[in-house]
């Protein structure tokens, strides 16, 4: 078995416009999601993310269309997230291409809404996006968050990755908000205590500093690793995070050039 | 005049990608739910994703059945990806349930047992020396979602069969068949519309043997 260890970039999205520093000075229009998904498809990503980080429904469409440009453009999986509440606006996105969407916040409010996703849709397609955070009086000691982290949802991060996995989700984004932003390496007992408690692939989000995190990351557990700033300021390759994963022995992909 | 390519809509599957992939090989691709349409384009590829017991109501609801086997008759090639593929064998069997599938091949869909699934992300294949779909990325990882597999070849060699049908096998904890390729009939289990350079080289290869 080779199944590789995914390395996943992750791009928030305003308005159809990739926002939050990207700086790529090869890049006719950095702020342009597709041309940025095109540059990582070539530079050996193995998944993307758009994180949609729109505030008003009227730019929904332009998500959309965004979602199917990218599916006629990238020939890699693509996951939506971000603001994602009801069954047509999941029907909405995967039709207009997107591979899988990634429920939060919707999902705390009404657990339901996963069973309901992943019957319709199938759990390959539904992700749960979990922002945890050490939390005093959580039997894990990890607590789930809303608002980017600044709320307490009072969920047990662990439990609550169970009870969406009981639900049929397909995956878990796990994103560190502790880690979050500090790039001192993922959050190895996050990763550890969700991984214990679900057998669904779980995606390793939050505080990629330097390659060598990736690697522990996966040896956590994790059966993919995402970043968004340290691959879009150029600080980290796509290509050095796998070197180093494969310097661990962790088994990645390596495309070879084949279409000229 | 190149090749045309039908993409079978039946509500299942990430159609968009299909067509799109096939146009970048060099196809004049269209999504189509016609059952002429379907039954006179050069290749029709039939995608598929969630569960194997809605990809066939689906597929019986646009005659999908009676469509694979005229194109059969007619040895005009059929690709199936991911459920597509699974649906071309017996039977499927999930939550304790067995649905029947268009039984161009025998063997049983079921559970992959392993210890994370679905099974999802970038595996490789072994595809034999006969293989037409992997000339060139044999070494290639592709991209796979699933959590259900075909996990016994049972077509024997010595059947008399008209097409010998060629079997690549993969492995995830067990090992499990990731495409058939049979006369005018292949089919695939990884999406490889979502396998970058290695997939769209595939469906290359498939549309150059396109009649």
């Amino acid at each position: 078995m080779t199944l590789a260890a995914r390395v996943i970039a992750c791009l928030d999205v305003d308005a159809g416009r990739v926002v939050k520093g990207v700086n790529f000075v090869d890049l006719v229009d950095a702020g342009d999601p597709i041309e940025l998904a095109s540059f990582y498809g070539a530079a050996g990503i193995d998944e993307l993310v758009f994180l949609d980080i729109t505030a008003s429904s009227s730019d929904r469409e332009t998500t959309l269309e965004l979602v199917r440009r990218s599916a006629e453009q990238v020939f890699i999986p693509v996951t939506v997230g971000g603001g994602i509440r009801r069954i047509e606006d999941i029907d909405a996105l995967l039709r207009a291409g997107a591979d899988k969407v990634s429920i939060n916040t919707a999902a705390i409010a009404r657990p339901e809404l996963l069973r309901e996703a992943a019957q319709r849709f199938g759990s390959q397609c539904i992700v749960l996006s979990l922002d945890a955070r050490r939390e005093l009086g959580q039997p894990s000691g990890f607590g789930v968050t809303t608002h980017g982290g600044r709320e307490s949802s009072g969920l047990d991060a662990v439990q609550w990755a169970q009870k969406a996995a009981e639900c049929g989700v397909g995956e878990i984004l796990l994103n560190s908000m502790d880690a979050d932003g500090t790039k001192a390496g993922f959050d190895l007992e996050l990763i550890r205590a969700v991984r214990g408690a679900v057998n669904i692939p779980i995606i390793a989000s939050g505080g990629a500093g330097v390659p060598e995190d990736f690697a522990a990351a996966i040896n956590a557990g994790a059966q993919a690793v995402l970043a968004a700033s340290i691959f879009h300021f150029g600080e980290v390759s796509i290509e050095q995070v796998k070197s180093a994963l494969k310097a661990d022995s962790i088994p990645v992909r390596e495309p070879t050039k084949l279409v000229s | 005049m190149p090749p045309t390519v039908a993409v079978l809509d039946y509500g299942f599957g990430n159609v968009r990608s299909a067509v799109r992939a096939a146009e970048y090989v060099g196809a004049t691709a269209v999504l189509s739910s016609d059952f002429n349409t379907c039954l006179n384009s050069d290749g029709l590829i039939i995608p598929g994703v969630g569960a194997f017991a809605a990809c066939m109501q689906g597929i019986d609801r646009v005659r999908g059945g009676a469509l694979i086997d005229a194109r059969m008759v007619a040895g005009r090639p059929v690709l199936g990806i991911c459920v597509g593929m699974q649906i071309m064998f017996e039977k499927g069997i999930e939550h304790g349930i067995t649905t029947s599938g268009l039984g161009q091949w025998p063997g049983t869909v079921d559970q992959l047992v392993a210890p994370i699934v679905p099974h999802m992300g970038w595996n490789n294949v072994v595809p034999p020396a006969s293989s037409t779909l992997f000339a060139g990325v044999e070494s290639e990882l592709f991209y796979f979602v699933h959590s259900y597999a075909v996990q016994e070849w049972v077509m024997t060699d010595t059947d008399p069969y008209q097409h010998p049908p060629t079997v690549t096998w993969s492995d995830y904890g067990v090992p499990f068949i990731a495409a058939v390729e049979n006369g005018p009939l292949s089919a695939v289990q990884f999406h490889p519309e979502k396998s970058g350079e290695a997939g769209l080289t595939l469906i290359d290869n498939w549309i150059s043997s396109l009649a």
